[in-house]
């Protein structure tokens, strides 16, 4: 590259404009690397490095460019906002991500841009930078690539057959929140590609069991992004809605990301110096992998009398309690997915649990050993042992007596400093 | 009466020390490297040559007993290097060939949930070495990386890069036990090299690196700093992600 500043200014302020987007998967993608070509991805997705936040590295991500003709409230790059815009050229992403990636720094190129002209004319840039990727540099990388509200069914087609993952922002809970702050979406542009894409994956898929090979089509399927905190939507509304998104069209991922104030002349939003709500964003989080990997449905975590989540605790916990006709569950009789819903036992433990109560009674001291929270999950529990620890247990007591034990204490006075 | 058996280091040591703790009927046995070693004054200290054959037999009989990845976390175990580790990896087998049924994920039996866990760790520092390494292109575009890990991952390792990095030829170096894996894009091989280093490696001269190297560690520094979102700052989880002791190997963690 002939002009490293110019580079180094327009990757700074690219990167700046792109961070907000908290997608960072790159899983769920198995691509080889051919003969002599460069890269694979490995189905497991690989975090380089975190940033001090907190959050995994895995991907280049950044925007092709900040100009944007749309004007939404939220958004960073917005026409109006007054900050310094820049445009990467497609060979410059290449050279970019070709170099990272030799270097072992990343997964692959998450590239999303700001809408300059319309909609087709920014989706085919986005497209045109993949296609040389996987065309002219025999890249097998991960590419992620945003797709624009609004763009043609041909674009999304080709770009489908270069990016492992395609994905497009929801941002707002509800569609009265979006035409409030962005003014030019609406929800029918948001789901028409996703409903698009949906098809081609799904028909791809059943293609793949027929004797030819198909060539990939988005292998790492779709996800979306939901805005916490900025709009006044419940966890029940915003669960309900990432509940359809899955069943509907088969997305892979939801992500939630806590609202970030970016602005302080906007009485529409919180100003800035309003706290990220990460506490609640990461129960939103935990939920969202119960329903997904703990067979817990919407309605049992969330609903018209409980329309939030509990910040103080996780949602499991949470439920239990309320549920204590559920328990005590028979850790050496009970089926696997009841197990799963012991407070302080994960996927880990519940599949030794399982494995090792086929050659003996387990008693504390295994479950202990094992791996399990024990001093959440005993209450919960009957073993091979004459202790026990759930008889006249009431909830709310129950609930005190967890929330005075140190993860839960730390959590809360975290949580306190937040709101100071 | 405890017995001190005293091996090579190797794989196959000790699997020749297993056999003979079969062989000779042993029952209180402790394993150690040779090196570490202190003679016992209560009881016998037994030098064991590998033997390939004898290592052999004991590697078939556990093959014929376990799952393949049970087999891999076995190989994985000993290569954590853990203080104990061959007499746990000792018990463990005992308890493979005293079982009927496959006792693998007898979890309850404390030999067996030690080596899941021990297996756990050492994947886990393999899945590390495989996001954090930093390749640092040289002019004559070997691309040379250097890591310390805590556990002797790179034999674990080797199968991912080659496979990421088919066409680039690429050097790591474990900085730790003085050892690294060398791949010729030529060949297609991986081989094991030891290597002098005259200079530090992490900070090589200009005329080592390739002539863009210097701006391309620039330019991640900047992504680094600038994916950052401030308002979300959490030092504590960053922590617990990317702990301090691989810092000096992290491109994006050196003064820019």
């Amino acid at each position: 590259m002939e002009n490293w500043d110019r580079i180094r200014e327009k990757l700074q302020i690219l990167a700046d404009a792109a961070k907000y987007d908290v997608s960072c998967s790159s899983s769920g993608s198995k691509r080889a690397n051919t003969e002599k070509g460069l890269g694979n991805t490995t189905g497991m997705g690989i975090c380089h490095s975190y940033t001090e936040d907190g959050r995994c590295v895995s991907l280049l991500k950044i925007l092709l460019t900040n100009y944007c003709i749309y004007d939404c409230a939220y958004c960073v790059s917005r026409k109006s906002n007054d900050i310094k815009r820049a445009g990467f050229t497609v060979e410059e992403v290449v050279a970019l991500t070709i170099n990272f990636y030799r270097r072992n720094y990343i997964e692959g190129l998450f590239l999303s841009s700001g809408i300059f002209k319309n909609a087709d004319y920014t989706m085919e840039r986005l497209v045109r930078v993949a296609k040389k990727l996987r065309t002219e540099h025999r890249f097998n990388g991960y590419i992620h690539l945003k797709t624009i509200p609004g763009a043609s069914d041909e674009l999304m087609n080709e770009a489908a057959l270069y990016a492992d993952r395609l994905s497009v922002n929801i941002e707002l809970p509800t569609e009265t929140s979006l035409k409030q702050l962005a003014p030019e979406k609406n929800y029918h542009d948001i789901m028409k590609p996703m409903a698009y894409l949906q098809q081609g994956i799904t028909a791809r898929v059943e293609e793949k069991q027929g004797v030819y090979k198909a060539p990939a089509f988005a292998p790492a399927g779709q996800s979306t992004q939901i805005v916490i905190g900025a709009t006044p939507e419940t966890d029940q509304h915003i669960m309900t809605l990432a509940d359809t998104l899955y069943k509907n069209f088969k997305l892979k991922r939801v992500y939630y990301s806590g609202y970030v104030p970016i602005t302080s002349s906007d009485h529409r939003l919180p100003v800035i110096g309003t706290p990220v709500p990460q506490i609640r964003e990461n129960r939103l989080y935990q939920a969202d992998w119960l329903t997904r990997f703990y067979s817990f449905s919407v309605e049992e975590l969330v609903d018209q009398h409980h329309p939030q989540l509990d910040l103080d605790i996780d949602p499991k916990l949470s439920w239990a309690l309320r549920n204590p006709h559920c328990f005590p569950i028979d850790i050496n009789k009970a089926d696997y997915h009841l197990i799963l819903r012991i407070p302080g036992i994960g996927v880990g433990s519940a599949l030794k649990i399982r494995e090792a109560r086929k050659f003996r009674k387990l008693s504390w001291e295994h479950l202990k050993k094992i791996g399990v929270a024990f001093n959440r999950a005993k209450y919960f529990i009957t073993c091979d042992s004459a202790t026990h620890f759930h008889r006249d247990m009431n909830p709310d007591a129950l609930r005190h007596q967890l929330l005075a034990q140190s993860k839960y204490a730390k959590g809360l006075s975290s949580q306190m400093s937040l709101f100071q | 009466m405890m017995t001190q058996l005293i091996y090579d280091g190797t794989l196959w040591g000790l699997l020749t020390v297993i056999f003979e703790a079969y062989e000779r009927r042993l029952e209180q046995v402790r394993i150690l490297k040779t090196g570490t070693a202190h003679p016992d004054i209560f009881g016998t200290s037994l030098l064991i040559i590998s033997d390939p054959v004898k290592a052999a037999r004991v590697w078939k009989g556990l093959k014929e007993k376990l799952s393949a990845s049970a087999l891999h976390q076995f190989y994985s175990c000993y290569l954590s290097e853990l203080p104990q580790i061959e007499d746990t990896l000792l018990a463990f087998t005992r308890h493979v060939f005293a079982s009927k049924q496959n006792s693998e994920k007898d979890f309850g039996h404390e030999a067996t949930l030690t080596l899941s866990k021990v297996g756990r760790m050492v994947h886990r520092e393999k899945h590390r070495m495989e996001a954090f390494v930093r390749f640092q292109r040289w002019a004559d575009d070997v691309y040379f990386a250097i890591v310390a890990p805590d556990y002797n991952v790179l034999p674990l390792i080797v199968p991912h890069f080659k496979n990421r990095y088919g066409d680039q030829r690429w050097i790591i170096y474990d900085q730790r036990r003085k050892y690294g894996i060398h791949y010729d894009p030529e060949t297609g091989k991986v081989s094991e090299i030891e290597l002098e280093l005259t200079e530090n490696p992490l900070t090589p001269s200009a005329e080592v690196l390739h002539a863009e190297e210097k701006n391309y560690q620039m330019l991640w520094q900047d992504y680094f700093s600038h994916v950052n979102i401030a308002a979300r700052k959490n030092k504590k989880l960053h922590l617990r992600h990317v702990p301090m002791r691989y810092w000096k190997h992290l491109t994006e963690k050196q003064p820019g």
